[in-house]
């Protein structure tokens, strides 16, 4: 298999894992750079919250899209039901406590992920689709149903979030969300990382590259895709709640179906079964819509179009994966 | 009461109709290629787009922009065909889904370029305007009208594909690919045939859906939900399962948003996904 081409030992499963797990000077640069905007970019700071929560969903949705295979076009359900969780919490129950409001809002995605997962590994191809389009679509709807509770088309008024762990309290100029924000996607991308990179991921890459061999040899991919689905939703569930956190709005925007389709774009962009492809995927997004939807919104859509058939045609492994084969074949 | 279920099941199957002129293309290339062409319904859009600006422009008669709409939907997808989708057949999903949706996206910024996002209406001739009366209910002579095209394209579609050499190789080609190829049909040329006859039909929809659903860039994206559902629901590669699953779709709509409006399109969506989960491959799906 390809992947086991690395550079030393690797022809031990375990050697591999290890080495995978080290942490290479492009890594820490990288999040050494993630720093940058509260020294340079102040003004910008609310996009670099954006694109903070933006990559955390696009690193959840990586998980089972880019390591296990599973195409879905309807991730926001569990973004959305995150970000309800916490804003529910805060405006209806006035418990604004953040880091309780986070994990509750992971936790409640992550059992609706759970149960979902028993329906997602049912179906595939065309049918997957579809369902993953059909679970978003309804739970779309059936906010805007139960406007009692979620305030309907009008969004969820009275969400108030208290100061992180009493201290950091959150200011105008979005350098606590952005600290915030940065730091759960740390805390993520680290979790992530360790599952990718253990024996679970490479038995999710397996599903991936072919799931009729996996029961042959043994493996219960059923078991493993409800594992990671449910993992997934539950960071896609943290990141909707820091959405909520950090702006103090839930809108029905956060369950749309545009929502679901950008994310998987983004991944596309940045180059999916990497974790850095998500995240870089992320900031590329959203900076070309900040800054292309400034000059005229209407023709957005034909950037993001033109960009989604090149990348398709040209670099089908997204931008990290064309830079990577280039810097190959100059060695 | 009665006549409220009448005029919804009837409303329902007009809606449903509409649906399958427009999907009906999508099932067959579907099973043909496994080709997902999220596209599809911007060649709808197009046809409609044909269909509005004859009238308007040129006052050819609504009639006639009807075959048009189809030759230029027809065409414009051979050309798409021959440049972009052959390459992507071998190409996996997701970059199917990709592509395709990208094109969508850059067909409603074209639409927007050159016809505003305004609503497009269109001036009907008089004979198709207004209703008659039946048994004290009141049917709009439009919707039946689209149901008379609608059951005659769907039997000239059996026709073909039942009674015709050519609609022999399709199934052929459809059931198999690969042995269909071994007795040296030439799957490739069947099946741009075949794209190009299915993309004139989302065209004639898209035209015939200008009156029912107007028509505004984001056509191609709002129906691409409904077409998905049709031919998911329906099965790849059946037709008579899309004409099924679209007229269950159209009537489960209408009656939804005529018996329980504050729902939405909640109970279509649940639908689709009972139906999916029960049988994956569709109501009359074979894989």
């Amino acid at each position: 298999m390809s992947i086991f081409h690395a550079t030393g030992d690797t022809s031990q499963p375990v050697s591999w894992i290890r080495q995978r797990n080290r942490w290479s000077i492009f890594g820490i640069l990288f999040w050494l750079a993630t720093l940058l905007p509260f020294y340079f970019f102040p003004a910008y700071l609310g996009l670099a919250n954006q694109v903070a929560i933006a990559a955390l969903f696009a690193l959840s949705v990586d998980l089972v899209l880019g390591y296990a295979g599973i195409v879905t076009l309807g991730h926001a359900m569990f973004f959305g039901l995150g970000a309800y969780t916490a804003g529910i919490l805060s405006a209806r129950y006035g418990w604004g406590e953040p880091i309780s409001g986070l994990l509750l809002g992971g936790l409640v995605a992550a059992a609706v992920g759970y149960v979902a997962s028993f329906l997602i590994v049912r179906v595939q191809h065309l049918a997957l689709i579809m369902v993953t389009l059909g679970l978003g679509l309804l739970t779309y709807e059936l906010a805007n149903a139960m406007s009692w509770l979620t305030g309907g088309t009008d969004g969820l008024m009275g969400i108030s979030t208290w100061q992180i762990f009493g201290t950091f309290r959150f200011d105008l100029w979005g350098y606590t969300a952005y600290s915030y924000s940065l730091a759960v996607l740390f805390l993520c991308f680290l979790a992530c990382r360790l599952i990718v990179n253990s024996s679970f991921g490479l038995s999710l890459r397996g599903v991936r590259e072919n799931v009729k061999r996996m029961p042959a040899i043994g493996s219960d991919y059923k078991w493993h895709l409800r594992k990671v689905y449910t993992i997934s939703a539950g960071i896609a569930g943290i990141a909707g709640a820091l959405l909520t956190q950090t702006t103090n709005t839930v809108t029905l925007e956060v369950l749309s179906f545009q929502r679901s389709a950008d994310v998987v774009v983004m991944l596309i962009l940045g180059g999916t079964g990497r974790l850095y492809g998500a995240i870089i995927g992320a900031i590329i997004f959203l900076i070309a819509r900040d800054q292309l939807a400034g000059i005229n919104p209407q023709y957005w859509f034909l950037w993001i179009g033109i960009l989604l058939m090149f990348v398709v045609l040209f670099m089908p492994k997204g931008i990290l994966g064309g830079l990577s084969r280039l810097i190959r074949r100059e060695e | 009461m009665i006549s409220n279920i009448v005029i919804v099941l009837f409303d329902g199957f007009a809606f449903g109709m509409l649906l399958f002129v427009l999907s009906v293309g999508l099932t067959v290339t579907l099973g043909l290629m496994n080709f997902i062409n999220l596209a599809h319904g911007a060649f709808g859009m197009l046809g409609g787009y044909v269909t509005v600006m004859l009238m308007r422009q040129f006052g050819i008669p609504f009639l006639l922009t009807l075959p048009l709409a189809f030759l230029c939907a027809a065409l414009a997808s051979v050309i798409l065909e021959r440049t972009f989708f052959r390459r992507l057949y071998r190409a996996g999903e997701l970059n199917q889904v990709l592509f395709t949706i990208g094109l969508v996206f850059v067909a409603a910024a074209a639409a927007t370029y050159f016809f505003g996002t305004g609503q497009q209406p269109i001036v009907l001739p008089r004979w198709l305007r207004g209703s008659v009366e039946l048994f004290g209910i009141r049917f709009g002579i439009y919707r039946i009208f689209l149901i008379v095209v609608s059951l005659a394209i769907t039997a000239l579609l059996f026709f073909t594909l039942e009674r015709t050499r050519f609609g022999a190789k399709i199934r052929a080609a459809v059931d198999n690919q690969r042995v269909a190829q071994a007795l040296g049909l030439n799957v490739e040329r069947i099946f741009a045939v075949t794209f190009a006859l299915g993309s004139g039909l989302a065209g004639l929809g898209g035209a015939l859906a200008v009156e029912i659903v107007g028509l505004d860039p984001s056509f191609a994206l709002h129906f691409l939900v409904y077409v998905l559902i049709v031919v998911s629901v329906g099965g790849l590669g059946s037709v008579p399962g899309s004409f099924l699953g679209a007229a269950l779709l159209g009537i489960g709509d209408v009656a939804g948003k005529y018996l329980v409006p504050e729902l939405g399109s909640f109970l279509i969506y649940l639908l689709l996904v009972v139906i999916l989960l029960i049988k994956p491959t569709g109501l009359l799906g074979k894989r």
